[in-house]
């Protein structure tokens, strides 16, 4: 265990410095002169020149990812162009909304896709199947904008039941108050498609040979059902939301434009229409970080659920 | 000596030719009903937006025909008192006559005779359009056809540009493993590790705005899948015995990986590329609605989409409509056919998802 614990740690720094190299010279090569991004329209050169000498951007290429290296490692970006703020505070101070509004999303999607599936799964090609099916291969056509649009509209603007949006200091006002509405919208839209793939490992498994042994042996389809099929459908299942789990903290950015909620996604976003590089910077090379460490979590987790599998 | 094989020229008429795969696959095809008639809507969307790109529909889509706002022709026009509540009247009595104290008084005569100069056309605006008008009065049945070309041609695309680059990588690292393989590995480490919101947008920060842009940002960013797919693909066959003997008669690497390998995994990479090219739609809608997308002067289902939230607020809601309407159908019959042609290219997955 420990041994691969070592060797899987061993194996992300490869990755981690193309993830590096990727950001840096991404930015680099096509991302316009920063200094004339900061000095403005009415900068001089000699303005532009002293904030070039500041970035470091006079010295040479590998000096400049010197710098960008140790602005990593110590989490030290400096200020956000744009705003000033200090780009190690803001990961504080907005992952919070956005796992505010991500963990509900994720619990719910899996806990409603899952009993659906099972049942579309065990009556494979009734109508019932057919149906929801149909319903969701139409359900996933429509843009998820769509759904944002007229369910902010019909359900906070026409009907009053949600405020349009908002964002309050307290957790729990938010969790009552201004999460509920775009959770449900999020779920309604997620729900289609993790049916449709979780229908499919169901079906996996319900096709296999341990299933008509057990039915051969008078189990009753409960047992059949939930204590071998669903606890082997499980490890697919777990694969797919540990591929998910990274995506909660970068959260649904269009929830967040929508309902302006203060998230990670949201000033993500602002930041790329400033041109706000070191926020874009710091957000893409820390969730990186962060993927990688969730995968590796994931994967011992498999050793724990599943005594079959071999770590190696 | 049954067991020995009949000569050359003989076979042909002993037994009939067995079926290619491709044969087989569009025989299976056309059996599947829902798969066939999505493809004939899909056919219809086509030449659709070939009219569009070609001029014949929607050339003058810019066009403000209508009133602001129009309404579509089955809901009737509008009855409810003058051009919107926000009309300013007309001011009331008399004309006062300023010209005494006004300094300018002097050139009003010049200037009269400067805007005589000039005609004015009063061009009829319609109160009503087939699916309504936008805030500048164009019809959005036109709107909706130029933003099918638009967003289409996008997808599709940046799918096969996605395709070129995952499918070449792929090929590269399935076939000759070791160093190749391990960096290719490495590179897709690295694009898999990061979120792929957060790889789109950092792209979009750099690679700026436009139809073009979007196509680039798409496929730089959405070929990891499809290079998985093709390297499993190599990988097995590579060791086959049909590559080995192409390689015992002497045939170059290249011409094992892409006259031998290519052929037989091409319905794999078909099936991924259509997938791939539905969600790359998707994907444009939301791009061009943050405006990380298409241009101002031109049209796609997301620019609709975003002038259609402001517009619902007013109760105009036929731009909502008829974008979404739109990308519903093509999208659904788009996936419909993509299901059946996985189907078709391989039976054994039928049904499964």
């Amino acid at each position: 265990m420990a041994a691969y614990l070592i060797r899987r740690l061993w194996q992300m720094i490869p990755t981690l410095a193309g993830v590096v190299l990727l950001v840096f010279f991404l930015f680099k090569a096509s991302g316009g002169d920063p200094a004339e991004v900061l000095g403005g329209l009415n900068a001089s050169p000699e303005q532009v020149d002293a904030i070039r000498q500041q970035l470091g951007l006079n010295e040479p290429l590998w000096v400049q990812l010197w710098i960008f290296v140790k602005q990593i490692v110590t989490f030290d970006w400096g200020r956000s162009w744009a705003t000033n703020e200090a780009v190690s505070n803001l990961f504080a101070t907005r992952l919070p909304a956005t796992l505010t509004v991500m963990l509900p999303i994720l619990v719910l999607d899996t806990l409603l896709a899952l009993p659906i599936a099972m049942a579309v799964a065990y009556r494979r090609g009734s109508l019932s199947d057919r149906a929801v099916m149909v319903v969701t291969t139409v359900a996933l056509s429509i843009s998820f904008l769509v759904y944002i649009i007229v369910g902010q509209y019909l359900f906070a603007f026409q009907l009053g039941w949600f405020p349009v949006q908002g964002w309050s200091e307290s957790t729990l006002t938010n969790l009552l108050v201004y999460v509920p509405l775009p959770v449900l919208l999020a779920v309604m839209v997620g729900v289609a498609p993790q049916t449709r793939l979780y229908r499919s490992f169901f079906l996996d498994e319900l096709g296999q040979d341990y299933v008509r042994t057990a039915r051969a042996k008078g189990m009753t389809e409960g047992a059949v059902l939930f204590r071998h099929v669903l606890r082997n459908a499980m490890i697919p299942i777990l694969t797919n939301i540990g591929l998910q789990l990274p995506g909660i903290f970068v959260g649904s950015f269009l929830i967040e434009v929508f309902f302006s909620i203060p998230g990670l996604g949201r000033e993500v976003l602002l930041a790329v229409n400033r041109s706000d590089f070191p926020v874009i910077q710091a957000v893409t090379v820390y969730l990186a970080m962060l993927t990688m460490v969730i995968n590796l979590l994931t994967d011992l987790a498999f050793k724990l659920a599943d005594p079959r599998v071999v770590l190696k | 000596m049954s067991a020995v094989p009949a000569p050359c020229g003989a076979r042909d008429d002993a037994e009939p030719k067995s079926e290619g795969v491709w044969h087989a696959a569009w025989r299976r095809f056309r059996g599947d009903r829902v798969g066939f008639w999505s493809l004939v809507v899909v056919a219809a969307f086509v030449l659709l937006i070939a009219a569009a790109a070609s001029g014949l529909l929607a050339r003058d889509w810019q066009e403000e025909v209508g009133v602001p706002n129009a309404p579509p022709t089955l809901l009737g026009a509008r009855t409810a008192g003058p051009a919107g509540a926000g009309a300013i009247e007309a001011p009331r009595g008399p004309d006062v006559d300023l010209s005494d104290i006004d300094p300018l008084a002097p050139r009003y005569g010049e200037w009269d005779e400067r805007a005589r100069q000039y005609r004015t056309q009063e061009s009829p605006k319609q109160e009503t359009l087939p699916f309504g008008g936008d805030r500048f009065g164009r019809d959005v049945l036109a709107k909706a056809i130029k933003g099918t070309e638009i967003s289409v041609f996008v997808g599709v695309a940046a799918a096969l540009c996605a395709t070129l680059i995952g499918t070449l990588l792929g090929a590269l690292a399935g076939f000759f493993g070791a160093r190749v393989g391990d960096l290719l590995e490495w590179v897709y480490n690295v694009f898999e590790s990061i979120p792929n919101i957060l790889l789109i947008f950092a792209f979009a920060a750099v690679v700026g705005r436009g139809v073009e842009s979007v196509v680039v940002i798409l496929a730089l960013t959405g070929w990891t899948g499809m290079y998985r797919q093709v390297r499993a693909e190599f990988m097995k066959h590579a060791t086959r015995e049909y590559v080995r003997s192409a390689e015992a008669i002497g045939a170059s690497a290249s011409s094992r990986m892409f006259r031998h390998i290519l052929p037989n995994v091409s319905h794999v990479i078909l099936v991924r590329m259509s997938l791939l090219a539905v969600g790359f739609i998707k994907a444009e809608v939301i791009l061009s609605y943050l405006g990380l997308g298409v241009r101002v002067d031109q049209v796609s289902w997301g620019t609709m989409l975003a002038e259609a939230q402001s517009e619902l607020i007013l109760g105009y809601w036929w731009q909502l409509a008829t974008a979404t309407l739109f990308m519903a159908v093509f999208v659904t019959a788009f996936s419909l056919a993509t299901d059946a042609l996985r189907d078709a290219l391989d039976p054994k997955l039928r049904g499964l998802e």
